[in-house]
């Protein structure tokens, strides 16, 4: 009769397959948090005035900020005066081409399935690949500039195109939006930059791949991707950090901006150390994602699959200003030992016959604790407008916990909002049957997971779904026995 | 093939099973009868595994090994397939991928490498036109929105396709309508052979008219308390069980 308790335990432990550390010697600044440090940070990236500014009306603003305590997650006080804001590796290349890159990370990202030689690279995929606070490679660079596309580190983005980072940065996520976000824009380093010129669409993947490699250091980056009239982007982030006893902290902003017809589909595969199966370490995942869909008939799609992190606190939200816009949301997330995550959406209607659909899964095993939290407003101006969400959550033992904090708000008497809920547990009469058929408890497990998330792994890029599967069944390993 | 010595079973508080001894020779067919609570299903879920009972005397051996040693998985894949009753459902995973990856378990187990598609779809197409299943049926989710008789149907199918040395099927006749019945009998039926066994376990006598079995046994108080051939399942029929229950007290 235990034994299958005994098995949902054993679950728990499971082994994290992108914790080395790579040894590279790397130009930090001292830990700590002033305006100096964020003078410092500009001047490494030789920045002009105006950004520096920017940064330090949001470092003033964040001082003026409580870090939230709304979410349903529990953690220790952060010492922000720990933390190194600043740390790249030394020997900066001055990046001609791929040649110049340090043979050590390049080596670093193959270890992670990752090659940034573009003929090794899967097909069709351009990478950004940031490095604790810079930017290293980034790949096809050439083939997407021969179609306007801009897609570089956003530190370069900020010398080779100051009009268009001037005009975007912080006008979806204003540098006074949150605690983390004011944070992020007083400190960030660095991320990706992508702008899709009018009628292109982008001939392949984007994708940036974000590493935290140095200790005690937070990874701030910045992300900015703007679709112009009837453009089209699909774009992929991935994440991984190495294992250390201490948590480390990760307050990344993402702004979209589509234009009239323009369609931004992102997904993101976070898989940060999410600490070892005592709860001791991880990556604390506080992360602002918002898009605006400013024209009409333009589409923002959020599909994330959330296996890693101590902490994940994040809900991608889309503005539905345009008429006849859509915001999508589609999320896995997972939380097996001492995870804990609360994470979800805002869609907000402004436009007319706006549409939004959120599916969100859960999944918790161990003593994770899994909060989906979403929001939907439909404004005065919201004619027609429509929402469907979905939120699901599965049980993997009974220690974990899922909980579910819908918010409606309805101003427009023509809107319809639909919410529904479920909560399931991975049920001993399912292993039980499937094993009865041949299927190992861990196999069994994994195909009832994967059946659950089946219908946002149906969304995803066909690259990423392979990846998200093969990461799921990693982060459950060994969770039933 | 089968042997089952003096075996006893209980669940936390309740002794279900008290000394069963059964043998099921290779090539045979064996109906299990017995009034609601008589310890049939217990029976058939010691022999798949089920962590839920205890087995606390006794033994089980399946072809000469100890198979109360066995994991569930591995009973399986040696050969044991149970039809459950009630059939689980397992949403998002569709019939097809579910039936693949359970035959390439088991075949794994065996050193073979995974089936052929073109063989898969093809034995597939064959087993389910035999049971007279819609192609449709196998992109659906395992089990999900299924009828009671397309649940069990299903079940047969999987059997078929499996193609288990040892089937116990565990009142798999309940909820059935007879055009229903007599295609799962003709799926059981289709699988007997000098090399397979099969346990019925049914309550009521008429699925044994499509099936007709070597030996039919009746349990009764967690005991077998008579055993015969086909004709003792016609008598009980006509006497009710009642008087069953009046030998397993005395």
């Amino acid at each position: 009769m235990t034994s299958e308790n005994t098995l949902l335990e054993e679950f728990v432990q499971r082994e994290y397959a992108h914790g080395f550390v790579t040894d590279i010697e790397a130009d930090a600044i001292a830990p700590g948090l002033s305006e100096d440090v964020v003078r410092l940070i500009s001047s490494k990236k030789n920045e002009p005035e105006w950004l520096l500014q920017w940064r330090l009306k949001a470092y003033r603003h964040w001082l003026t900020l409580e870090e939230p305590n709304w979410h349903n997650v529990k953690y220790p006080p952060i010492d922000y005066q720990a933390s190194i804001y600043y740390s790249a590796p030394k020997q900066r290349p001055k990046l001609n081409s791929l040649d110049e890159v340090d043979p050590i990370l390049l080596e670093t990202y193959e270890k992670l399935g990752i090659s940034l030689h573009e003929q090794k690279i899967l097909a069709n995929v351009a990478v950004d690949a940031v490095f604790d606070s810079v930017s290293i490679a980034t790949t096809y660079r050439e083939t997407l500039e021969k179609h306007g596309v801009i897609f570089r580190p956003f530190s370069e983005a900020v010398h080779d195109h100051p009009e268009l980072v001037k005009k975007y940065l912080g006008s979806v996520v204003p540098y006074s939006d949150n605690f983390f976000a004011s944070l992020n824009s007083a400190v960030f380093s660095d991320g990706s930059f992508c702008y899709i010129p009018k009628g292109v669409r982008c001939p392949m993947e984007l994708s940036t791949y974000f590493r935290i490699n140095a200790q005690n250091t937070g990874q701030f980056e910045r992300t900015l991707i703007i679709a112009e009239e009837g453009a089209y982007v699909s774009y992929l982030e991935g994440c991984t950090a190495p294992k250390r006893d201490e948590n480390q902290l990760h307050a990344a902003v993402v702004e979209l901006v589509a234009l009239d017809d323009a369609q931004i589909k992102y997904s993101t595969v976070q898989n940060w150390y999410p600490g070892d199966a005592e709860g001791k370490g991880g990556i604390y995942n506080f992360v602002t994602k918002r898009g605006a869909c400013r024209g009409q008939n333009s589409k923002i799609s959020w599909t994330q699959v959330e296996t890693g992190s101590a902490i994940t606190w994040k809900y991608p939200s889309v503005i539905l200003q345009g008429d006849n816009s859509v915001g999508e949301f589609y999320s896995v997330a997972v939380t097996a030992n001492h995870q804990q995550a609360d994470t979800g959406t805002k869609m907000i209607h402004i436009g007319k016959n706006t549409k939004s659909t959120i599916i969100s899964k859960g999944i918790s095993a161990g003593v994770g604790q899994n909060n989906y939290r979403g929001e939907v407003k439909m404004m005065k101006g919201a004619t027609n407008a429509r929402n469907f969400s979905q939120c699901d959550s599965l049980l993997i033992g009974d220690r974990c916990g899922a909980h579910t904090f819908p918010y409606i708000e309805v101003r427009n008497s023509t809107a319809k909002v639909e919410h529904e809920a479920s909560t399931s547990k991975v049920g001993e009469d399912q292993i039980y049957y499937l094993r009865q058929r041949g299927l190992s408890t861990e196999d069994a497990v994994n195909m009832i997971v994967n059946g659950f998330c089946k219908e946002v792994y149906d969304l995803l890029p066909m690259e990423f779904a392979v990846e998200a599967r093969k990461l799921l069944s990693v982060s459950l390993e060994g969770s039933v026995g | 093939m089968l042997e089952i010595k003096n075996l006893h079973a209980r669940t936390l508080d309740i002794e279900i099973l008290r000394g069963i001894n059964l043998q099921v020779a290779a090539g045979e067919v064996h109906a299990i009868m017995g009034p609601n609570g008589s310890g049939k299903s217990t029976l058939a879920h010691v022999i798949a595994g089920r962590d839920d009972y205890e087995v606390t005397q006794g033994e089980i051996l399946y072809c000469g090994q100890d198979l109360l040693g066995m994991e569930i998985e591995t009973r399986a894949a040696e050969g044991i397939f149970l039809a459950y009753q009630y059939p689980v459902e397992i949403p998002g995973v569709s019939n097809k991928e579910f039936l693949r990856i359970a035959m390439n378990s088991i075949r794994k187990h065996h050193g073979q490498p995974s089936i052929k598609r073109t063989e898969f779809v093809s034995l597939l197409k064959e087993n389910l036109s035999r049971l007279g299943m819609d192609k449709s049926m196998m992109d659906r989710s395992v089990n999900e929105g299924f009828s009671g008789g397309e649940k069990k149907r299903n079940e047969i199918l999987q059997m078929a396709m499996l193609q288990p040395k040892l089937a116990v099927l565990d009142e798999t006749d309940s909820g059935l309508d007879i055009d229903a019945l007599k295609i799962v009998a003709d799926g059981v039926n289709a699988l007997r052979s000098p090399e397979r066994a099969t346990i019925v376990v049914t309550h009521y006598q008429r699925l044994l008219d499509y099936i007709v079995p070597d030996k039919v046994h009746v349990l009764a108080g967690g005991k077998i308390v008579r055993s015969g051939d086909k004709s003792l399942a016609l008598e009980l029929e006509d006497k009710g069980y009642g008087f069953l229950q009046e030998l397993a007290l005395s």
